[in-house]
């Protein structure tokens, strides 16, 4: 194992991280808040984190609606996430956003998006100001299986490879787009067939191996730091909830391919890979587990200490610079 | 003209669910004519799995298209990729050659992504062609906030629709409405963008077993009265039954007109609501600026002046995007108290 202690206690916090946050906080948010615009990327903690790992804080990174990981692995804090779930005013948004919004400029974290593939020009645009501006950062554009057949994806790696711009595109299949099937709507067998389309090397690597994506992302954030343009990672992987935690992923995915790839829980497989070597105990790992367990139970009571936004807030924010009185003119709100 | 709620004749009507109406409109049409298609993202679901048993896996995100892939196999009933721009594109372009294609636009918040096949194609192919095509097309799509589903999932945004020439729209507010404008919308040889209101799934409502059309362009009173005109847009209209329900507590007697067409707008019977009524108050939950409710007060004021006795007025959402925070989406939101409290002000001259 080429890893050193710390990146790898870092890789699994990570994970266990994310995994308590959406196993935890999602049934928690739902209570609350009850929306049903939430969704778990339980499993597929490898991906952000193998790929964060080799980005610092003003790196940047594009996220979906399934962002939860990402925010975490880039570093967003989870006490603030959980606030901004349940729509206090301490939230990452001030609670103006909720789940499918989530960003932290501090951290390059450019949102979660509720719009398939809409932050990927984002990523691409922050990658260009790098560019302009010679910061010498990255950006990561994440998408999934279904967001590789959104167009405005198909003109920003086209855009990104003409104007060799720092940016890594990262697809993370796992196999559905809500109930349909990865190989109904894609006309290759692998997303990454696609960058020789647009000159750039493409990978499929294991994405519920963190090793793996670590490695090959690697590569890609290299290649991106020293000018030579945009790579496409597509890391195979699964979601072990539905689409949202009101779906029975049941009536479109059978329980045989379901246990196939709980088998293949990164955590678990982390764990098998790691303890063998002697590097790390499993009595280190479940601490961190149960480290992440008590870091989500202070951010729910964080969360539920927190004040709703005053009524007031609806109107802030809208504009850096507009007349207020503009927003409620002749609309007869409430007093 | 001026009608309460059609009666029903000698028609079958049982109480069904607005989704189900619109279900049943889909199916009763692809039954009449082979040429209907419909194609979206999940109108099925597991869409290629057949061979594991896995067909119809949702029947539609809200389960609009539920048990239509069974009936009318999978060349009729076309699950998508995930690519507005090319299918909502290909379905007009299908429309423009024989077939009659209705697409479904997933959240109306989306059609950034596929604006220019509605806006630059489907609304003028017409006219540019001087006449020799016609564009059978229907945009199924979903509007409404109150979800808690934040900024990108609870746009109404139909005013941008009836801005454009070309393009026709309805905003069915109940079960019965829901069929018949979609059978009209898709026997219409325009293209009609039909807003599905996410609130308003459940509700459940009179509709005739048999097929019928409603006509496109025209609005209804749900509730006759004499002292103001309410005019709600699809399931704001229930927020002035509401608010009309309290007023009659105070003395005040409104008059709830259902708007149900956002492209052409019925003006004539909002007018001849307001010459008995000599009050207006548009319910819209879309953002305020170049709205449906300001035009239609402009339109009033410009064409029925002297029969006002106040100033048409609007309860609108407020000039900024939907907020996550149930709090704030709340107040966001027009309600029977900001109703009554514009009606009251109104009416006491204030």
């Amino acid at each position: 194992m080429d890893l050193d202690q710390k990146t790898l206690l870092n890789l699994y916090k990570t994970m266990t991280t994310i995994r308590h946050f959406e196993e935890r906080g999602i049934p928690e948010t739902g209570q609350r808040q009850m929306s049903a615009s939430v969704h778990s990327s339980a499993g597929q903690e490898a991906v952000p984190t193998g790929i964060c790992a080799h980005l610092n804080d003003e790196d940047y990174i594009g996220s979906t609606h399934r962002g939860h990981g990402h925010c975490i692995a880039k570093g967003v804090d989870p006490k603030l996430m959980m606030a901004e779930l349940f729509g206090r005013a301490t939230g990452t948004n001030q609670g103006k956003g909720g789940s499918m919004h989530i960003a932290d400029m501090s951290k390059g974290m450019l949102g979660t998006n509720g719009v398939v593939a809409a932050s990927v020009p984002l990523a691409v645009g922050a990658a260009l100001t790098s560019k302009l501006r010679k910061l010498g950062r990255v950006a990561v554009a994440f998408f999934g299986d279904g967001g590789a057949n959104q167009g405005v994806l198909h003109e920003c790696m086209n855009l990104a490879s003409v104007w060799k711009l720092p940016v890594i595109f990262c697809c993370e299949n796992n196999g559905y787009a809500e109930s349909t099937p990865v190989e109904y709507g894609l006309s290759v067998a692998n997303v990454a067939d696609r960058a020789a389309g647009y000159d750039m090397p493409g990978f499929t690597v294991d994405g519920m191996d963190v090793f793996a994506v670590y490695e090959s992302a690697g590569l890609a954030v290299a290649r991106a730091r020293s000018g030579e343009g945009p790579t496409l990672l597509e890391c195979r992987t699964y979601r072990f909830y539905g689409h949202t935690v009101f779906d029975n992923p049941l009536s479109y995915r059978t329980k045989e391919e379901e246990d196939i790839w709980r088998a293949r829980d990164p955590l678990k497989q982390f764990r098998e890979r790691v303890v063998p070597e002697g590097i790390i105990t499993a009595e280190e790992l479940d601490r961190m587990d149960q480290e992440a367990e008590e870091m989500m139970e202070e951010a729910i009571r964080f969360a539920d200490d927190s004040p709703m936004p005053e009524l007031s807030e609806l109107y802030e924010d809208v504009y850096v610079d507009y007349p207020l009185d503009m927003m409620r003119r002749g609309v007869n709100m409430a007093d | 003209m001026t009608t309460t709620t059609a009666a029903m004749t000698s028609s079958v009507a049982r109480e069904i669910m607005y989704r189900e109406a619109i279900n049943e409109a889909l199916r009763q049409e692809m039954e009449r004519d082979e040429t209907v298609i419909i194609m979206g993202e999940e109108i099925a679901g597991g869409a290629g799995r057949e061979h594991l048993g896995i067909v119809d896996a949702w029947g539609g995100p809200f389960r609009t298209t539920v048990g239509l892939i069974q009936q009318f196999g999978n060349e009729r009933v076309l699950d998508t990729p995930l690519s507005e721009a090319a299918f909502v594109g290909t379905a007009i372009g299908a429309a423009s050659t024989g077939m009659r294609a209705v697409a479904e636009l997933m959240f109306v918040d989306f059609v950034g992504v596929c604006m220019d096949q509605l806006l630059n194609n489907a609304a003028k192919m017409r006219y540019m062609f001087g006449g020799q095509v016609k564009v059978p097309f229907v945009l199924l799509t979903r509007i409404g906030a109150g979800f808690g589903s934040a900024a990108q999932h609870s746009e109404s945004f139909y005013s941008i629709f009836s801005h454009i020439p070309g393009l026709q729209g309805v905003v069915p507010s109940d079960a019965y409405t829901a069929k018949g404008l979609l059978t009209a919308a898709i026997r219409s040889d325009d293209p009609v963008v039909y807003f599905e209101h996410k609130g308003l799934y459940g509700n459940r409502g009179p509709v005739p077993e048999e097929s019928y059309v409603l006509p496109l362009g025209k609005a209804r009173t749900v509730r006759p009265g004499t002292d103001i005109t309410l005019v709600g847009i699809s399931r704001m209209t229930w927020v002035c039954t509401e608010a009309a329900d309290e007023l009659a507590k105070q003395g005040i007697n409104a008059e709830v007109v259902d708007l149900l067409s956002i492209s052409p707008i019925d003006y004539d019977h909002v007018i001849e609501s307001v010459k008995r009524t000599h009050r207006l108050v548009v319910v819209d939950e879309d953002t305020p600026v170049c709205s449906i409710a300001s035009d239609i007060c402009a339109r009033v004021a410009e064409e029925a002046f002297e029969y006002l006795d106040a100033p048409p007025s609007r309860v609108t959402a407020p000039h900024t995007p939907v907020p996550y925070s149930r709090p704030l989406e709340n107040i966001y939101l027009p309600n029977a108290s900001r109703v009554i409290n514009t009606v009251v002000r109104l009416i006491n001259g204030n």
